[in-house]
């Protein structure tokens, strides 16, 4: 572009205004003017508080002529007494041994009683020989910060208080917890001497014939409903019994505990077995469904008579509803013992029972069982029944077999059941030993 | 346990002279000394510590239920005393440390010869035929500003500082740092400093003792100081022309010199 005339280009005019404009408004705002309206307050004091100058705005925050501060009142007069307990306990020493001290958070009281929450920053100023003269002080309105610190405050201690009422909550939980677990080991000790009353702690020794147990209880509380025992009737006669009360837990135990005791005390009036079996059902009748609540079991119940110069082993016995006994010869054979006749003990006021009777000799072995060893169920889907005919053939490969000797195959084929094994599951194994027969101990407890 | 490093002991002055142990009150640390510590190195062995948890102590010591009485702190005192095998010391208590001297020479009487009271109250809530000065609600008020100013603090750079003693700088860059507290334990340590009542344990003071009053203290004020000096037989009061609660920081050397004069007289 090319000059044509003198004068200057209008661009340059409306700048030389603007910059005029510009200087005109510096003139007006002095550094006085500026002191003095500042959007923040100004306070100057002697190094003892003593309020020696402040500016406009803060005075009329504070709602306070200048002639009521200046010179009679203390930087610290112009605080809530909270905020005077930290001027001396923080601010004033933190600002003599630093020299400035910036973004504290105080309180000012105003004349009318309001309370303006303030930033304020500090700075000593020292004269030439490092001696402190003055302390200059700016404050900053900061209600709303502070509203939102209030906020983040509150949200912060709601926050602890939830963790510490989720911790007490927890706390709590484990109290009840460690309870509970007081209560459970209390009721399985309980459990555990009450499953003494309902089967023997150990068998006895029988001479001339081995026993053998295995007892299981499917139920978690360990009160079966499977029972047996084996006790002497005096004149070297021995009597047995093994059954399998309705239902689980408590209830069962305690009709298992009844059934028990009357077989005991029955046995011992008059050991015939149909005559015992008699009596258990009258006595169950009588109790519970002559009462419209029937409860039954079914039971094998015998008597062994030792021979007379222990070649033969009398057995004679007597079922109530209850699975044929098996018992495996020396031979090789094992046969189902049928026991003819025999409803479940305790449905019908009278019942037939009729006494069975076989005799073992030298490596023959009686077996009991529950029907939880013929229920379990097997395959792979678990939907088949171990069965009448499997045992028998389980037994006759085992057999021959001495009492111990058919638990022990019996107790791992139970194992190998898994869960297939859903009920409880009593054994008891009677045998004459095959040779030299003198008196064994008795194996596998339960335990 | 390691006492020393514990309450950041340092000491300085007179290798083998006679004892003084300075213990800073409630808002910083053992910096509040600074400004006297000079004068008084002069004659003396200047032992200076910091309570746990505040200043350069190590914070994992501190707990809730020792530090919420001042008895805590007066076993603090009692432990540093025992550490260094102190014997007949001049305790100078600032503020709630000079209630806290009271206990410790109860304590340990052998270790405590002599008391100078920085601007002591017994008691800062005024009670009936008492003035300390301020109301329960002042206290929450104070309570507040402590919860509104970290100074500095702050949870992540605290490990920071008090695992370097050696290298100061790493403190010294955050400003505020002499007075900054975990909020938490600032908290306990006002309300144990500002709810107690030491009245009668004043009573037990077997040792001579100095009063140092400033001129005008808001938080002790001159009555407060009388009463301190009436409950004290053994007590000698000077006031110090100086104005706040921080008389050897506003008046260094009117304070070292009071201190001095005491310790002459004593001695």
């Amino acid at each position: 572009m090319c000059r044509t005339g003198d004068g200057p280009e209008p661009t340059e005019i409306a700048d030389a205004a603007g910059t005029n404009a510009a200087f005109i408004a510096l003139l007006e705002d002095s550094a006085e003017e500026l002191y003095e309206s500042a959007p923040c307050g100004y306070l100057s004091t002697l190094m003892d508080g003593t309020i020696a100058k402040i500016n406009a705005t803060l005075l009329n925050w504070l709602g306070l002529r200048r002639e009521a501060v200046v010179g009679k009142a203390r930087f610290a007069d112009l605080l809530t007494v909270g905020g005077k307990l930290y001027h001396e306990t923080h601010f004033a020493p933190l600002l003599r041994i630093q020299g400035e001290l910036r973004g504290i958070a105080l309180e000012l009281k105003s004349a009318d009683g309001r309370r303006l929450p303030v930033l304020v920053s500090s700075v000593v100023k020292y004269g030439g020989e490092d001696e402190p003269l003055l302390i200059r002080t700016t404050v900053f309105d900061a209600a709303d910060r502070r509203a939102y610190e209030q906020e983040l405050l509150r949200r912060r201690q709601e926050a602890e208080r939830a963790r510490a009422e989720a911790e007490q909550a927890r706390g709590e939980a484990d109290r009840a917890r460690r309870q509970a677990e007081v209560e459970r080991e209390r009721l399985a000790d309980a459990l555990a001497v009450l499953q003494q009353s309902l089967v023997p702690s150990s068998l006895p020794v029988v001479p001339g014939l081995e026993a053998a147990v295995h007892y299981h209880t499917a139920s978690p509380d360990r009160l079966g409903g499977d029972f047996y025992d084996l006790f002497p009737l005096g004149g070297g006669r021995w009597a047995f019994f093994l059954g399998d009360v309705c239902g689980k837990g408590p209830r069962a135990a305690a009709l298992t505990s009844l059934t028990r005791y009357t077989l005991r005390a029955a046995a011992l009036h008059s050991p015939e077995p149909a005559a015992v079996l008699t009596t258990l059902n009258t006595v169950l009748y009588e109790k519970h469904a002559a009462g419209g609540d029937p409860r039954f079991c079914t039971v094998i119940f015998g008597t062994i008579e030792p021979g007379t110069d222990h070649d033969r082993t009398t057995v004679r016995l007597a079922s109530g509803g209850h699975p044929p006994s098996l018992v495996l010869r020396a031979d090789g054979h094992a046969d189902y013992l049928t026991t003819p006749g025999g409803l479940l003990v305790g449905v019908l006021p009278t019942a037939p029972f009729s006494t069975a009777e076989t005799t073992l000799g030298a490596g023959d072995t009686l077996l009991l069982y529950t029907d939880g060893l013929t229920e379990a169920r097997t395959g792979a889907t678990r939907e088949s029944l171990f069965g009448d005919d499997a045992l028998r053939a389980f037994a006759a490969d085992h057999a021959p077999s001495s009492a111990s000797g058919v638990i022990t195959a019996l107790t791992g084929l139970l194992e190998s059941f898994g869960d297939g094994l859903d009920d409880d599951t009593a054994l008891l194994a009677l045998g004459v030993p095959a040779t030299h027969p003198t008196a064994h101990p008795a194996t596998n407890q339960p335990r | 346990m390691d006492i020393r490093g514990r309450n950041n002991v340092s000491v300085t002055g007179l290798a083998d002279g006679p004892v003084v142990v300075l213990a800073h009150g409630f808002g910083c640390d053992q910096n509040m000394w600074r400004l006297v510590v000079p004068a008084l190195a002069k004659q003396y062995r200047v032992v200076l510590f910091d309570y746990v948890g505040s200043g350069g102590s190590d914070l994992s010591a501190w707990s809730q239920e020792r530090y919420s009485s001042l008895q805590g702190y007066a076993q603090d005192v009692v432990e540093v005393c025992d550490e260094l095998q102190l014997e007949e010391a001049v305790f100078v208590g600032h503020s709630v440390s000079a209630i806290v001297g009271v206990l410790a020479a109860r304590m340990a009487p052998t270790r405590i010869g002599a008391l100078v009271m920085v601007a002591p109250s017994p008691r800062y809530i005024d009670d009936a035929g008492y003035r300390g000065g301020f109301s329960a609600q002042d206290i929450e008020e104070l309570l507040d500003s402590l919860e509104s100013n970290y100074l500095g603090w702050s949870s992540t750079m605290a490990p920071v500082i008090m695992g370097n003693p050696e290298r100061p700088e790493l403190g010294q860059e955050l400003t505020n740092s002499f007075c900054a507290t975990d909020p938490d334990i600032a908290q306990v340590f006002a309300r144990t400093t500002f709810l107690s009542d030491s009245r009668e344990d004043l009573k037990s003071v077997a040792v001579p003792t100095l009063v140092l009053e400033c001129s005008q203290d808001v938080i002790a004020p001159r009555e407060v100081g009388a009463y301190v000096h009436a409950a004290i037989p053994s007590s000698r009061l000077v006031t110090l022309e100086a104005t706040g609660h921080c008389p050897q920081l506003s008046a260094p050397e009117a304070t070292s010199e009071a201190i001095l004069d005491f310790l002459a007289s004593w001695r």
